[in-house]
C-alpha cells in the first residue's frame, strides 16, 4: 500500500511527490492526463517575488526562492535566474513601487531603484518616457513542464500513473483511506488533493467544497527573436505595476498588464490577462489585442514582430488569493495542495516542502495556518 | 446584385478559393447571396487549379491539369454572378460575435467588450460568466437570421462570423470580413513522414515539388525520386517527367494503385490509373510497390537517397542507393481544420489519422451557419471537393431562405466519390515500420530542431501524449505550429492526431495585432480591385514557398492530381521575416489608449 496518493501530476503534484518521497514516504502520482499537461503547460514559468505583499505568501515565495535555486541542480530543465524588472508610467506609480519595494525589503526581497535614465543600460529595448523601475533580483523563469518531469523522476522510488482517473475516495468513516480510478482503487495512508485548476472537483468527489475557479489567462508567442550581438532583445522578466494589482484584484471581468519575458528557446512570452469565464476556451481577439498593444508600447521593437502562436490556461483561483496547503479536517487523510492561481509553479517547492511535513510531522518553516483549507466554512 | 439586406455584412464568406470554394462561392452567388471568397494565394484555384500567373506567358496554362476547363468555367461563373474576390488575404483567425470596434458606443477602453465572449453551453462554470456587455453573446445556439437593420444601437453582427485576414503581401495589413454564413474550404497540407536527411536542400514534398511546377512552371530537379504513399505521386511523377524531369522511380511504400480493390468497382478511375501506368512506361519510370526513401544524403544539397523495400509493416529489409538532386515526398494529406476548431465544430477521427469536421448531409458543421466543404471534412480529391463545395453553397442559399431545387443526383455524386475516397484512404495506410527509419539525431520539428532523441527522452519522463511531447520536447512549437511535424509526433505518440489548437493561425506582427480591427471597414464596399497585378517577376516565383505561413489556406486535393505548397527545402527557419516586411500604419486608428490602467 502506498504511504501517500498524489492526485495531479503538474507542478505542484511533483514538487508535493518530490519532497515526499524524499522523506521516505512511497508514493504514487496518478493523473489524468499526461504531466504537466493542466495550468502547468499553460504557463509562463514564473518564480515571483515581486509581485507579492507582505505576508504568507510572501513568506512562502521566498522559501520556494531557495527550494528552486537548490532544486536547479537536479539539471534537466531550465531555470533562469533572470531577475525582475517592475516599470512604472507615471511618477505616482513608481511612488507606489518604491513603498512596496521597501515593505517587501523588510522581509528580506532585494531589490533595486532603477531611475528612468538607467532604464535603457538594464534593458535596451524599452520605450522611452517611463518614470523608473525597481529590479528584483530574487525573480527567476523555470521551464514548468520539464521541471515538473524531472522532479517526479527524481522523487525516491515515486511511481508516475498516467492517464489514470480518479472517480472517487475509497472511505473508511470520514476518513480517507485511498483512491477510487478508473483503473482500479489504490489505498493510501493519506491522499494529496493537486489538481491544479480541477481541485474543487476533485474535492467535490469527496463531498467537500473547496473555492478553486478557473481564471483565465491568454499569452502569446513571438517569432524566435535574437538581439544586436546575439544578445537576447529582452534580458529580465518585465513587468508594469499594473500587473500587482491585476493579481490582487478580485473581479471576474477582464483585468490585462504587460509581462514579458524572453525564453531560452528565443521566443518573446506575452501575457497576461485574467478573467473568469469558466473552462471556456474560446479565442478572444480583443483580449489579444490589448496584450499585443500593452507589449508594443513597453517595448516599441515588438511591433514589426511576429506573433506564432497563442495559447491559453486557466489558474486555480481562490476568493482570497491564497493557496490551499494542508490536511482538510472534514475528511481526515485528504491532503489539499491547490489554489496557487497563477503563481503555482513559483511556490510548488514550498507547498511540497510544507505539505510533506504535514504527512511526517516535521516543523513548518512557514506558519502554514493562513493556507489551511477549512478557512472558507462560513 | 441580390436583394439582400444592405450593410457591411456579407451573406457568405468563403476562406479557400480551391475547387470546393470556388463550387461553394458560384452555387451561393446564383441564388443571389452576397458572395465574398477569400485566399492566400494570389490567383483563384487553389492547388489543383494552380496555375502561373500572366506575366509567365504560359502558352497553355492549363497543360499541366485536367479539368482546367473546371476552373476557367467556375471562375467564369464567379464573375457573371459578381462574387466578390478577394486573394493575397491570409486568415489568421475566425471568431463569431459582434468585434468590439463595432460597437457604437465604444468608450476609450477595451476592456467591457471582451467580457460577454462566452457562449453559455460550452463553459463548465456557467454562473461564473461575466456580466452581459454592451455587446452580444456568439450565437453560438442560433442558427444564421435575417437580419435587421443596422441602426447605430443595434450591432448588426450579432451571430456572424467574422473572418480576420491579413491582406497584401509585403504591404501586409488587416482586413475583416463579417458574413452571416462561413464556407471552410481551406484544403489539405502533405503529410510528411521525418527520416535521416529530410531537412537536406533538395528535398520536397510531393505537394510542394507539384506546387513549383504548376505555379511557377519550376523543375524541382534534374533527376528526380518520386516516393512515399498514395496515388498523389503518379501525377508528381508524370507532371514532373513531362517538364524534362528524369524521374529515376516512382516508390510507393504500400502497393501499387492498379492492385488497390476499390478501384474496380470505379471505371473511370481504373481508366485514370491505366494513364498514368502509360505515361510511366512512356517515360520509362519504375514504379516499384512496397518501396520507400529511408535516407536523404548530401553535404549542401542532396546527392543520393537510401531505398528500401518494405516489409508489411514498412520495416526495412534491403537497401540500395540512387544517384538524385531532388527528391519530392508525400505520405497522403493532412486535413486543415484549425479555422473550424477556432469556432468549435465539431470533429471525428477520419480512420487515417487525422480529425476531420464533422458534416450533415448539407455540409454543415456543428456551429450554426458554417459549412465546411473539400478536404476538411475528409481528403478525398478535387472532384468530390467541387461537389461538397456546390452542396455547401446551395444549402447556405437554402438556409438564408432563397429557393433552392433539390438536386439528388449532386448527393448521390457526393456520396459515391466520398465511398471511393474512403476506400482508397483504406487503402493508403501509414505503417508502424517508418519509425525505425529514424535515428536518434533526425530532425522531428525542423522549427524548433527537435531530434527524435528529445522525444524519447520527454516519452520517458511522462509524456504519454503528443500534445505532453509537445510542452517537454517542443515539437510543434514554431513557425508551422506543428503543421509539418504533427502527424508524426502523434504517430510517435501511438495516438490519433488530436484536432488542432490554433488560436492564431498565421503569424501576425504584434503592431497589426495591437492596432485592433478599428473601424469594421466595408467588406462589400472595398475599392480594392479584384485581380490583382501579377506578381513581380524577382521573387514572384519564390513567394509562393519563401514564407511557411503564406500560402496554406488553400484546397488540395489528394487523390491523382492534388499538390501542396510545404516544399521542405524553403524551411520555416528561413522565415524570419519581420525584417523583410516593412509594418505599415493602418489607416485611421479613432484610439489608442493605453490600457495599463485598467482594473
Amino acid at each position: 500500500m502506498a504511504d501517500v496518493v498524489v492526485i495531479g501530476a503538474g507542478m505542484v503534484g511533483a514538487a508535493c511527490a518530490y519532497f515526499a518521497a524524499r522523506a521516505g514516504l512511497d508514493v504514487t502520482v496518478v493523473d489524468r492526463g499526461p504531466v504537466a499537461a493542466g495550468t502547468t503547460g499553460a504557463g509562463e514559468g514564473n518564480i515571483l517575488v515581486s509581485d507579492k505583499e507582505p505576508g504568507p505568501e510572501l513568506e512562502l515565495a521566498l522559501l520556494s526562492g531557495r527550494l528552486w535555486r537548490e532544486l536547479a541542480e537536479l539539471g534537466g530543465f531550465e531555470y533562469e535566474a533572470k531577475g525582475g524588472l517592475v516599470v512604472a508610467e507615471t511618477g505616482e506609480v513608481l511612488g507606489e513601487l518604491t513603498r512596496l519595494a521597501a515593505a517587501q525589503a523588510a522581509r528580506g526581497v532585494a531589490s533595486v531603484a532603477v531611475p528612468p535614465g538607467e532604464l535603457p543600460a538594464r534593458e535596451p529595448n524599452l520605450a522611452a518616457g517611463l518614470a523608473g523601475g525597481v529590479l528584483y533580483p530574487q525573480d527567476a523563469q523555470v521551464q514548468p513542464m520539464l521541471a515538473a518531469a524531472v522532479l517526479l523522476r527524481h522523487a525516491p522510488g515515486a511511481r508516475l500513473r498516467t492517464g489514470v482517473t480518479v472517480t472517487g475516495f475509497l472511505r473508511h468513516g470520514d476518513r480517507v483511506t485511498g483512491v477510487r480510478t478508473d483503473k482500479g482503487d489504490i489505498p493510501a495512508g493519506a491522499v494529496v488533493n493537486a489538481a491544479g485548476t480541477w481541485s474543487g472537483q476533485v474535492a467535490a468527489l469527496a463531498g467537500l467544497d473547496l473555492p478553486v475557479l478557473p481564471r483565465r489567462g491568454f499569452i502569446l508567442v513571438t517569432e524566435p527573436l535574437t538581439g544586436a550581438g546575439g544578445e537576447p532583445p529582452i534580458r529580465h522578466k518585465v513587468y508594469t505595476a499594473a500587473y500587482v494589482a491585476g493579481v490582487a484584484s478580485d473581479s471576474a471581468d477582464l483585468s490585462t498588464s504587460a509581462v514579458i519575458e524572453g525564453t531560452q528557446a528565443g521566443t518573446v512570452l506575452i501575457g497576461a490577462s485574467r478573467e473568469r469565464v469558466g473552462f471556456d476556451r474560446t479565442l478572444s481577439i480583443p483580449v489579444l489585442e490589448i496584450l499585443a498593444r500593452q507589449a508594443v508600447a513597453l517595448f516599441p521593437f515588438l511591433a514589426a514582430r511576429r506573433v506564432i502562436r497563442a495559447y491559453c490556461g486557466f489558474r486555480p483561483y481562490c476568493p482570497d488569493h491564497l493557496p490551499v496547503i494542508g490536511p482538510d479536517p472534514r475528511a481526515p487523510g485528504l491532503y489539499h495542495a491547490c489554489g496557487h492561481e497563477g503563481a503555482g509553479i513559483g511556490l510548488a517547492p514550498a507547498t511540497g516542502h510544507l505539505l510533506a511535513g504535514f504527512l511526517t510531522g516535521a516543523a513548518p518553516e512557514v506558519d502554514p495556518a493562513p493556507f489551511r483549507p477549512e478557512r472558507f466554512a462560513a | 446584385m441580390s436583394d439582400a439586406a444592405a450593410g457591411p455584412v456579407a451573406d457568405l464568406a468563403v476562406i479557400g478559393a480551391g475547387p470546393a470554394g470556388m463550387a461553394a462561392a458560384v452555387a451561393a452567388a446564383g441564388a443571389g447571396l452576397r458572395v465574398v471568397l477569400i485566399d492566400a494565394g494570389p490567383r483563384l484555384g487553389g492547388q489543383y487549379f494552380r496555375h502561373p500567373p500572366p506575366g509567365f506567358h504560359a502558352r497553355r496554362p492549363g497543360a499541366l491539369h485536367h479539368g482546367f476547363a473546371r476552373f476557367t468555367h467556375l471562375a467564369a461563373e464567379l464573375d457573371r454572378h459578381g462574387a466578390e474576390i478577394r486573394l493575397r488575404h491570409r486568415v489568421w483567425a475566425v471568431e463569431r460575435g459582434v468585434p468590439a470596434a463595432h460597437s457604437p458606443d465604444r468608450t476609450g477602453t477595451d476592456v467591457p467588450s471582451a467580457a460577454p465572449r462566452t457562449r453559455p453551453g460550452t463553459s463548465a462554470g456557467g454562473a461564473l460568466t461575466g456580466p452581459e456587455g454592451p455587446l452580444r453573446t456568439a450565437g453560438g445556439e442560433t442558427g444564421p437570421r435575417d437580419m435587421p437593420g443596422t441602426g447605430p444601437a443595434e450591432p448588426a453582427l450579432d451571430g456572424c462570423v467574422l473572418v480576420h485576414c491579413l491582406a497584401g503581401d509585403r504591404e501586409e495589413r488587416r482586413e475583416q470580413v463579417a458574413a452571416r454564413s462561413l464556407v471552410i474550404a481551406t484544403g489539405a497540407h502533405d503529410r510528411v513522414l521525418p527520416f535521416p536527411g529530410w531537412d537536406l536542400p533538395g528535398v520536397f514534398t510531393a505537394g510542394g515539388a507539384q506546387a513549383l511546377l504548376k505555379g511557377d512552371l519550376v523543375v524541382a530537379g534534374r533527376t528526380v525520386v518520386v516516393a512515399g504513399s498514395g496515388p498523389f505521386l503518379l501525377p508528381v511523377a508524370t507532371g514532373l517527367a513531362a517538364a524534362g524531369a528524369r524521374v529515376a522511380a516512382v516508390l510507393e511504400a504500400g502497393r501499387r494503385l492498379a492492385a488497390v480493390p476499390a478501384l474496380a468497382a470505379h471505371p473511370a478511375r481504373l481508366a485514370e490509373a491505366a494513364g498514368y501506368a502509360r505515361r510511366l512506361a512512356w517515360h520509362r519510370i519504375p514504379y516499384l510497390g512496397r518501396h520507400t526513401v529511408i535516407a536523404a544524403h548530401g553535404r549542401d544539397g542532396l546527392t543520393h537517397v537510401t531505398v528500401a523495400d518494405l516489409d508489411r509493416d514498412w520495416t526495412p529489409r534491403r537497401r540500395r542507393t540512387i544517384a538524385c538532386d531532388a527528391l519530392a515526398v508525400g505520405y497522403g494529406f493532412v486535413p486543415q481544420i484549425e479555422l473550424a476548431t477556432q469556432l468549435g465544430c465539431a470533429t471525428r477521427g477520419d480512420g487515417d489519422g487525422g480529425p476531420v469536421v464533422v458534416v450533415d448531409a448539407g455540409m454543415r458543421t456543428s456551429v450554426p451557419g458554417v459549412y465546411a466543404a473539400g478536404e476538411p471534412t475528409g481528403v478525398g480529391g478535387a472532384e468530390l471537393a467541387e461537389a461538397e463545395g456546390w452542396i455547401a453553397g446551395r444549402a447556405v442559399a437554402a438556409d438564408l431562405g432563397r429557393r433552392v431545387r433539390p438536386a439528388p443526383a449532386l448527393a448521390a455524386r457526393r456520396d459515391r466519390l466520398a465511398a471511393f475516397a474512403a476506400a482508397l484512404s483504406r487503402a493508403y495506410p501509414v505503417r508502424d515500420g517508418w519509425r525505425s527509419w529514424l535515428t536518434g539525431d533526425t530532425l522531428i520539428c525542423r522549427c524548433e530542431e527537435v531530434p527524435y532523441a528529445r522525444l524519447t527522452e520527454a516519452a520517458a519522463l511522462g509524456a504519454t501524449d503528443a500534445r505532453a511531447l509537445k510542452l517537454l520536447a517542443r515539437p510543434g512549437m514554431g513557425w508551422c505550429q506543428g503543421r509539418v511535424c504533427g502527424y508524426a509526433v502523434a504517430r510517435l505518440a501511438g495516438a490519433e492526431a488530436e484536432p488542432p489548437r490554433r488560436p492564431i493561425a498565421q503569424p501576425i506582427r504584434l503592431g497589426d495585432l495591437a492596432a485592433g480591427a478599428g473601424a469594421l471597414g466595408h467588406p462589400l464596399g472595398d475599392d480594392r480591385p479584384s485581380d490583382p497585378a501579377p506578381a513581380p517577376a524577382a521573387g514572384g516565383g519564390a513567394d509562393a514557398t519563401a514564407d511557411p505561413a503564406a500560402d496554406r489556406t488553400e484546397d488540395r486535393t489528394a487523390d491523382p492530381a492534388a499538390e501542396s505548397t510545404t516544399d521542405f527545402a524553403a524551411a520555416p527557419r528561413d522565415g524570419l521575416t519581420a525584417d523583410r516586411r516593412r509594418p505599415r500604419r493602418r489607416r485611421t486608428q479613432q484610439e489608442r489608449t493605453p490600457d495599463d490602467d485598467d482594473p
